[in-house]
This record gives structure tokens, sequence and C-alpha cells, in this order.
């Protein structure tokens, strides 16, 4: 490995993967450790409010985001596994801060917030992790990180290295899974109707792993993917970059 | 098809059962957006283009004011009739006064949304005046006694068999499929109305304020017919359809028609300024310009007024995976889509479920992707939904999951044990490692798909564990 200068980066995993993958957060940490890079997880990091924010609880949003912003003061870069909590950071707390005592440390922190993809590729210059997978991938584009951060070049020329797989081309892979929040609970038909279309593009691509950056789409996919039986597999693409598919815990 | 009074969900699942709808908003939106991404590649810089378009309708709506009343000025210096109206009440009133007085019988009207809001055909009809709608897809919803259910494309809802049947039914055709056909069919019954009509209504795509004109886009010629073979034209317009020049009108009219109907240019584009002069062989003979506010002066300087900038091309309701999903009757309102939900609450406060419009959205952002003029579309319907929970409108659960969830998440134990008894719950739950059935107000999620139990220890707790033992 060349001498890097040294960094240090915060992991801001998420409350998804907080509290229901624990696995894709140790994906992240291993991915960033192999890189050189000291990772730190702050204690009583959360969440970034999004949930709130979305559902027009905007002081309940302000509360938990607030805390957030406190707690990753000066605490040099941040990177998440999450193109749309990284987005709520870079797009929506200007929103939500405007005009608030936490504007200027919100915009500070936009500035310094970053999506695991994109650190590994644009910050720290990485194409190949050194993952093998024998199977058939293919790349769902998570709307936010797709549309707000930029993302999808980073995550395809990473599972271009791939050892083993062949990277297939999800038809509509820029579509809305259904996810959206509190949407797919509140408006769960909906939603159901965006996932089906979803999984049928997903069953005609000839996949047998679909890969998203973002837990939540995940859990949508892999929702209607184990209700219908499928043999098709979701996972985050932290997980099959750091040759972590189907660990639990 | 009095929509409103059926609640939000139900005009939901009733699009989402119905097969017919479904097959038709699949085949029109497939089109529309392979259409549009042709059109949009074709140009060499069409981001470069939208950011012109923004930039044209941002400035034309900070000069509001000053922009209508110099289109007023040189309207009436053609010869023009202009009408200040406030609301709907005050443009019906003026159309129908001015039937009345020049003893109208029949209508013809080309497309207008703005006409729609106003609900403007029940009123004349109410008066015992024949209206006729002259654009295809108009004409065919009027036969089936239904709303437009797309911005540019009226009867998208509807697939060719329906309106086959419908012609069958209406117009004594034979049956067949055949569009050319139909089409002639359709021609040939509203021919005969152009040359009865003692007015024609259309709406108007924008005013150029330096021209005294309004510019009118179309692809059937039934809007050139509209305004021109009747003796008298009116024209409505909502006030922020405005541009200052044909510079700009260029600009606007080549992403509009790329938008739309991934047209370079629309097949009709008329500019019309004045009624007919003393030395030209045709044109009507009287020719008013309605100006309806109706609550947009109201929005322009607020929070919302980037809504206003919008040039109906109907982009983002295609792109729109909602839209798909369940087509434009669901909203309820006279406008659909993504931009619908933030116009419906905004223009029809009073129509029930409004307010939960906004929620209609996985606020994916496709819609501010596919819109000309880039209007931030989710970053409204966020504000709307903030908006609707400041004035009490949320569901009956949502206070107390938002205040629980803000403890959880601000405060390390609650977050601690608040996960440790979600884990227990879900493991309960699980059957072969997933969870089959929540409780309300959850169950939504697992109506069609499974959810994971939540770990027993978190990534955090994980993460300390493996930190003392280094
Ligand atoms: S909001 Fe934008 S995309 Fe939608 S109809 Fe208006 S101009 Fe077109």
């Amino acid at each position: 490995m060349t001498t890097q200068p040294h960094r240090r980066a915060v992991l801001f995993v998420t409350c998804i993967v907080d509290q229901i993958y624990p696995n894709i957060g140790f994906a992240a940490a291993e991915l960033l450790e192999r890189q050189g890079v000291e990772v730190v997880v702050p204690r009583g990091l959360t969440c970034c409010g999004q949930m709130a924010f979305n559902a027009g609880f905007r002081d309940d949003a302000y509360a938990v985001a607030g805390r957030t912003i406190e707690i990753l003061r000066n605490q040099g870069d941040v990177v998440l596994p999450s193109g749309s909590c990284g987005a709520m950071i870079r797009h929506l707390y200007h929103e939500l801060f405007h005009g608030t005592r936490h504007e200027a440390a919100a915009k500070e922190l936009a500035k310094r917030t970053y999506e695991l993809s994109e650190y590994l590729v644009d910050v720290l210059g990485v194409t190949d992790v050194g993952a093998r997978y024998n199977g058939v991938i293919a790349l769902h584009d998570s709307c936010h990180g797709m549309r707000y951060m930029g993302l999808g070049r980073q995550a395809r020329t990473l599972l271009e290295h791939v050892a083993g797989a062949h990277l297939v081309s999800l038809p509509g892979s820029d579509e809305c899974c259904g996810f959206g929040g509190l949407f797919a609970i509140k408006q769960h038909q909906i939603s159901e109707a965006m996932l089906h279309r979803k999984l049928t593009r997903i069953a005609e691509c000839g996949c047998d792993l679909v890969v998203t950056g973002d837990a939540s789409c995940m859990t949508q996919i892999a929702g209607g993917l184990s209700r219908s039986k499928s043999r098709v597999r979701a996972c985050h693409l932290a997980e099959v970059l750091a040759n972590r598919v189907g660990v639990r815990g | 098809m009095a929509t409103h009074t059926v609640a939000f969900v139900e005009r939901v699942d009733g699009a989402l059962h119905d097969p017919s709808l479904q097959t038709a908003l699949e085949r029109a939106t497939t089109r529309f957006i392979g259409n549009r991404a042709k059109a949009v590649a074709d140009v060499d810089n069409f981001e470069a283009l939208r950011n012109q378009a923004r930039a044209i309708r941002a400035g034309a709506l900070a000069r509001l004011d000053e922009l209508l009343a110099r289109l007023a000025d040189n309207v009436e210096r053609y010869g023009g009739h202009v009408c200040w109206a406030e609301d709907g009440a005050a443009a019906r009133q003026y159309i129908l006064d001015l039937a009345r007085q020049r003893g109208v019988r029949t209508i013809v009207k080309s497309k207008s949304m703005a006409s729609e809001e106003i609900h403007l055909n029940e009123a004349l009809e109410h008066a015992g005046l024949e209206v006729i709608e002259t654009d295809l897809g108009e004409y065919i919803i009027q036969l089936a006694g239904e709303t437009p259910s797309h911005i540019i494309a009226p009867a998208i809802h509807k697939t060719r068999e329906q309106v086959r049947d419908l012609f069958v039914k209406h117009l004594g055709m034979e049956p067949t499929d055949d569009i050319p056909t139909m089409t002639r069919t359709a021609r040939t019954a509203l021919r005969q109305r152009f040359l009865q009509a003692d007015m024609g209504i259309s709406g108007v795509n924008f005013g150029v304020a330096n021209e005294g004109a309004i510019v009118i886009v179309e692809n059937e010629g039934n809007a050139r017919l509209t305004t021109t073979a009747p003796r008298i034209h009116v024209a409505i317009m909502g006030v922020e359809r405005i541009c200052e020049s044909l510079d700009d009108l260029g600009v606007l009219l080549q992403v509009l028609a790329r938008s739309a109907t991934g047209q370079r240019l629309s097949v009709y584009t008329s500019i019309i300024s004045g009624p007919r002069r003393p030395h030209e062989p045709d044109g009507p003979e009287e020719f008013h310009l309605v100006l309806l506010d109706n609550r947009r002066s109201e929005i322009i300087g607020g929070k919302y007024a980037e809504a206003l900038m919008c040039i109906r091309c109907g982009a983002c309701l295609n792109a729109c995976p909602v839209y798909q999903s369940i087509g434009g009757h669901a909203y309820g309102g006279v406008y659909s889509g993504p931009i619908g939900a933030i116009l419906t609450p905004l223009l029809q406060p009073d129509l029930p479920d409004a307010h939960k419009l906004p929620h209609a959205s996985s606020l994916c952002g496709a819609c501010e992707w596919a819109c000309p003029v880039k209007i931030a579309i989710p970053d409204l319907l966020l504000r709307l939904r903030a908006d609707a929970v400041n004035s009490g409108r949320y569901e009956a659960y949502e206070p107390m999951a938002m205040f629980g969830w803000r403890q959880v998440m601000t405060n390390p134990t609650f977050y601690r044990w608040g996960g440790k008894l979600a884990s227990l719950g879900t493991h309960l739950l699980a059957r072969n490692g997933q969870v089959r059935w929540l409780p309300p107000p959850l169950d939504g999620w697992t109506k069609q798909r499974d959810f994971p139990p939540f770990a027993p220890k978190t990534f955090t707790e994980l993460w300390e564990e493996r930190k003392k033992q280094e």
C-alpha cells in the first residue's frame, strides 16, 4: 500500500443500519480501514432526522438533527453508507436550519459529509477494493443519492472491479423502488405498485444479487423479494465490496 | 365523475385495481418518456436551455405586475378587451355576461386547464349554452362525462378500445380500432360545430407582454379554428403565464414542446394579438383576454412562488412513479401528478383531502429532474407537509409516534432500550428470520413485504465491544 497521509473519518452508520443491519456498518468500517482511514464512531450518534422531516414534523426533526450537528462538530470528514441520509445533511439541512442558530454549523457539516462510495472513489481515489463475488450483480440507483448527491458512477466503478462478478444493467435502475420513508406505510398501496415494477425488472435482468447504496431501499426490495420467494438476494453496496454478503449481525 | 366525494385512499385503490387504466397509463407514459428523452438528447445542451428557461420564468414572476400591465395595454391597443378576474367566479361571470349580451348559443372550446380550474363548462351549460370541446382528448372525455386526467393528454386514462366504444355509442361510428377512422369520425362531428359556433374559448400557453399577444401551441389545429372561426374569441390565461418578449418565448417554446411531447416544436404555434383588423380576411370580430388570478398573487410572495414557474408541460406527471401507478383522477383536483400535489392544496384548499396530496410522493425527485424549469417539487411538497402539520392536519397516531421517536433519537438510554424492545418484539414476530405481520399502524408494510428483525445488539454496541477487545 502506498503511504497516504493519515486520514480519519467519522462513520455515521445511520439509525437503520445501527439498529437492524450492523453488518453493513462493519462492512463500511472495513472498507475504510483497508484504505488506511482511521474510523471513528462517536458516542451517541443516532439519526439524521429525515423521518420526521419528511413527515412534516419539523420541530421533532430539528431536535434530532440539531443534536446530530452538535455531535459531529469539529469531527472532520463524515462518511455515511447512505445516499438518502447524506442528501438530508447536504441538501435538506439547509432548509431545516435556515435562519436558526445551527445554520452555520449545518452548512459547514454539509461540506465535509460524504456518502461511502463517493468517499472511496472521489476522495480516496480507489476503484478496486479487492472484493470477490461469484454471480450476477445488478445495481439499483437510490433516488436521493443519485439526484441530490450525484451518485451512481462511483458504485458502478467499484462493482466493475469485483472479481468473479458479472455486472448487468438493471432496466429502469433510476426508477424509485417505492420506499420513501413513511410513504411506504401511509401510501402502502402505491408503494407496493412501485415495488412490483422494480421486482419485475429485477427478475428480468437475470441477476442473483441486487445491490443498493441505501439500507432503506434495500429493506423495501429485500422485503418484496422475500415475500415473493424470489431466489434473488438484495444487499448493501458495502456488503458486497467487503465480502460480507449474507453475513448476519 | 364527482371524484372528490370519495376519499383519497379509495380513489387510489380504485385506480390501482382498474386494469384498463393501468394499461392506458403504462402505454402512454412510456411513450411520453421515450419521446422526451430523444428530444432532449437532440439538443446540444438541454441543461443550459433549462437554466435559461428557469431564469426567464423567475424574471417574469419577479416583474409580474409590470408585465401584465404592459400585456393588457398592448392587447387593448390592438382592439382587444381585458378582464382582470380575481377569482373563478369573476371570470365565469364575465364570460357568461358576454355570451348573454352577444346572443351566443353555441361555444367551441380548445384545451384550457384554466377553464377546468374555474369549472367554466358547468357554468356555461347551466346557463343553457351548448359547449363543445374540440381537442380530441377533451372531446373524448366530454363524451364520457369525465374530467382531464393529465395536463396535456386529458384522455390519457382511456384505452383505444374504450374510445372506440364511446364513438360507437355517441357518434354512431362502425366498430373499429383503426385510429385514423376514429379521428376522422371525431373531425367530421366537430367540423360542423366550428361553423355553428358564436364563441370560441381557448387557453393560453404564454402571454407576450411586449407584443400584446397570446400564444397557443397544439398539434391538431382545433385551437386555430376555435380562435378564428367564431365571431368572438375569449382566451383565459392564468396571470403567471407571462413572458416579456418573443426572444423569451422562443426559449420557452423549445423546452415546452420537448418536455411535453418530445417534439422540437408543436405542429401549430399561434401568436394572436387582438381581433381581426379591417384589412384582414378572417379572424374573430372581438377578442377578450381573461386574466385569471385565483389565489396566484397570494402565492407569488410566499414560499411556494416557485410553483408558478410551471409551464404545464406534463413532464413531471409522466416521470412520476406515483402518477404512473394511479393516474390523474385519483388526485381529485384539477391538476394532477407532482405539480398537482402542490397546486391543488394551494389553489383548491377547500377540497377534502387536498392536504394529503403532498404525501402521495416517495420524494424520489424524478419530477424535478424532468421539469424544464427545474422546479424543486420535492422541496415544495415537504414544505406543504410541514404546513399541514402546523395547521393540525396529520394522522391521529403521528404526534405520539414523532414524540416517541424524538425521545429515542435524542436520549442514548431510550435509544438503547428502545432498540432492545424493538429487537425483542420483532424476533417474537419473526418466522424463519422474517417478520410477516406488524401491528397497526405499521401493518401497511407487511401486507406485501417482509421485514427483518432488529439486531440483538446495535452496530455501535458491537463496535464498542470490538474496540475494548483490541
Ligand atoms: S412542474 Fe415542471 S415538469 Fe411539471 S408540468 Fe410544470 S413545467 Fe412541466
